[in-house]
């Protein structure tokens, strides 16, 4: 018998019940639905991508780039929770977001989405630079119509492929500078890309029953718990040379080699415990699931203080 | 012969005026903030605000 239940076949009895209800939605409703933590990793790494980006940008340019990607991550939220509101209700991590629960009609969540993401393109657009507007229309695009309507209920490679969506942020700010790419976007883009597989698939493996109870095909579902901690290994073996490779091609100094390959060595060990561990200990799966937020952090951050620090001090005192 | 009953429509609850009342001061601002946003970034750039290259 399969795990996955029909859960993501179905749309619509919360849709149905609240249409025709007066909204008693509240500002912070509309906040939740822009998911703010997702939100602010996003604006983070873009702001690493626009900080270590060759070229002069105006402290206030800078500014509005780095808002419209906040808004823009934020639309992507809203249309997220619209489109997945049927089998968020039915996960235990998403049944209290304000769609399922009643608090914002499925209309007003995605004519929130629509307007904000309209808004973040054209703004970015008309006051930064067309390619990173373009960028950021893409990667609404991709997260909404290609991993929440397409991706997320029909393959265990969701979050693979998905994970493209999350990692174009760095790549923004580095257009909205440069108005153009290179390499170093290129390789932020697949630090952020690799990591999504184990970073989720971490959380899957002591998420599963909720994952199988919405229909939603995650790896652990579909292939079981053995194939994705290999998997997870595998991403993670491609990950860490990928965190150490901006020192080893002259983009980052020393101080970024070093925590690279320290924080590369933690989630190597992180994810060969998660490989040998067994059900129904998970204590290896969390270990892993957090330390790979505080590993992104670590690399952008560095990052950040050793590429990025100066400069943006220099932008804001020109 | 009784009149007909008026029809009132859709009756807002105290709370759901409430709502729709900080909802509308969040749409002000926010479409405030982004007046401002264009002012000052017209300012910021001056004539080259129509110049976007790729």
């Amino acid at each position: 018998m399969s795990l996955i239940s029909e859960g993501a076949n179905f749309r619509g009895p919360i849709v149905a019940s609240t249409l025709a209800e007066p909204s008693s939605a509240s500002v912070g409703d509309y906040i939740a639905l822009m998911k703010p933590r997702v939100m602010s990793l996003v604006v983070f790494t873009a702001l690493v991508g626009l900080a270590v980006a060759p070229g002069h940008l105006h402290p206030l340019t800078g500014f509005t780039a780095l808002l419209c990607i906040a808004v823009g991550a934020g639309a992507s939220g809203a249309l997220n929770m619209w489109y997945d509101a049927d089998i968020d209700a039915l996960m235990t991590r998403t049944a209290r977001r304000p769609v399922p629960m009643g608090r914002v009609q499925p209309g007003e969540a995605l004519a929130f989405g629509l307007t904000l993401a309209c808004f973040a393109v054209v703004v970015l657009g008309l006051l930064v630079n067309v390619l990173a507007a373009a960028l950021l229309a893409f990667t609404i695009f991709f997260y909404v119509a290609i991993y929440t309507m397409w991706l997320k209920r029909s393959t265990p490679q969701n979050i693979v492929i998905g994970g493209a969506a999350g990692a174009f942020p760095p790549t923004i700010g580095w257009a909205a500078v440069t108005g153009s790419l290179s390499l170093e976007p290129v390789l932020l883009f697949l630090i952020i890309f690799f990591w999504t597989p184990p970073h989720f698939w971490a959380l899957a493996l002591y998420r599963t029953e909720d994952y199988a109870r919405a229909g939603i095909p995650m790896l652990p579902v579909v292939a079981g718990d053995v194939s994705t901690r290999r998997h997870i290994m595998l991403y993670t073996l491609v990950l860490v040379p990928l965190g150490i490779a901006p020192w080893a091609l002259g983009y980052a100094g020393v101080l970024y080699g070093v925590v690279a390959s320290v924080t590369g060595a933690i989630m190597l060990a992180l994810a060969g415990q998660v490989l040998q561990e067994r059900r129904p200990v998970e204590r290896a799966c969390r270990h892993l699931f957090a330390f790979s937020i505080l590993y992104l952090f670590l690399l952008f951050a560095t990052l950040l203080v050793e590429r990025g620090w100066g400069g943006l001090i220099a932008r804001l005192t020109a | 012969m009784t009149e007909p009953a008026k029809d009132e429509g859709v009756v807002l609850t105290e709370a759901q005026k409430r709502a729709r009342r900080s909802r509308s001061i969040a749409i002000a601002l926010a479409l405030v903030a982004l007046i401002v946003l264009f002012y000052v970034m017209t300012l910021v750039k001056g004539p080259v605000v129509l110049i976007r290259p790729l």
